[in-house]
């Protein structure tokens, strides 16, 4: 599965839920297939946004934040997944698209073809967590985890085919002023 | 100025959310926040994440402290010039001082030096807390952090608050 197309089937099973994108090509792809107010492009600070989800849940535990990371992303920071542990939002889901590699700077290799994520988030205390590589299990896994209580965390495996998307053309106070009116609402 | 009276000038001015990594200058000060039920204070792994939790709960309507050893600052530039001050998100810094006047432990002695400089550099407004002018201090910080959206840095030296 591209990891394109794998953004394309999260998009495609969320109604309400926020949406915090890490830096590089996720954001950009998930600018490109659905733009909306409810997406939060965080256009730098690589590695942090595990903690942005973690103290959005915290802050709004009546609305559903699902996070979309990078390997590189998660595993920059992966005492992140401890402190969510700890904190336990039961409203976070967090989607890790793992191509094994840091594919926006040249597709420099990760450790993720060895580091098994799924089973160090739940050793770190998430209530539920799955690794999978196809859209429809995928699909599957999002559907019941945004069901039941979190914190969840799926490790979708992707391969390095790439999408040729555009760059996010919001200003990051334009990003962040949309996503708070409609993040505050209620 | 105790400890829990310093937290409550924070929780009276507004912020109620907090996040960082101890220092034993803060120590009572997280002790506190961690123990009290009136407190919100969530243990992070690195400064860096710190903020980005802070980050989190600003756009879901709070108004987060994050607390940290100056030596955390190294941790925090990123964090700083690609998130906080792009976005244009307001937080209060508690930074404590270690290497103040280069009498601490080595490790401490580099970043007791150049820290104010650090901040001076990223143009993030910078006081050093005075014991006698504090609840000033927090109150007009805390107004000019929201109204220019800007991150605002208080320095604390050893025993300012006990």
């Amino acid at each position: 599965m591209r990891r394109y197309d794998a953004v394309k089937a999260i998009v495609e099973c969320l109604r309400d839920e926020y949406i915090i994108a890490c830096n590089g090509r996720i954001s950009r792809e998930l600018f490109a297939i659905k733009d909306q107010p409810r997406n939060f492009y965080m256009l730098g600070s690589m590695g942090l946004a595990s903690a942005i989800g973690l103290g959005a849940s915290l802050a709004k535990p009546n609305k559903k934040i699902v996070i979309l990371a990078g390997d590189g992303n998660i595993l920059m920071s992966l005492g992140t997944l401890a402190t969510i542990g700890k904190a336990s939002p039961k409203n976070l889901i967090h989607i890790v698209l793992d191509n094994e590699c840091h594919e926006s700077t040249g597709g420099q290799a990760t450790s993720s073809s060895i580091t098994k994520l799924d089973i160090i988030a739940s050793s770190a205390g998430f209530a539920n967590s799955k690794c999978t590589d196809s859209a429809d299990m995928l699909k599957e896994v999002l559907k019941k985890f945004l069901r039941i209580e979190g914190p969840s965390f799926i490790h979708v495996k992707v391969n390095r085919k790439r999408v040729e998307v555009p760059r996010v053309s919001l200003s990051p106070p334009e990003i962040k002023d949309r996503f708070m009116k409609e993040f505050l609402k209620h | 100025m105790n400890h829990k009276e310093f937290c409550s000038l924070l929780k009276k001015n507004g912020f109620d959310f907090y996040t960082g990594v101890p220092c034993s200058i803060l120590s009572n000060i997280i002790i506190y926040m961690s123990r009290s039920t009136e407190f919100t204070y969530i243990p992070a792994t690195r400064e860096d994440e710190a903020i980005g939790v802070a980050v989190g709960a600003y756009m879901g309507g709070k108004r987060p402290v994050v607390l940290m050893q100056n030596s955390g600052l190294g941790n925090s530039i990123n964090a700083l010039t690609s998130l906080v001050l792009p976005y244009q998100i307001p937080l209060l810094f508690i930074i404590s001082w270690r290497g103040y006047q280069g009498k601490d432990e080595p490790e401490h002695i580099f970043m007791g030096k150049y820290m104010i400089d650090f901040l001076k550099v990223m143009k993030v407004p910078t006081e050093i807390i005075e014991k006698d002018v504090v609840e000033e201090q927090v109150m007009r910080n805390s107004r000019i952090m929201e109204e220019q959206k800007i991150p605002i840095a208080l320095i604390l030296k050893k025993d300012v608050i006990m």
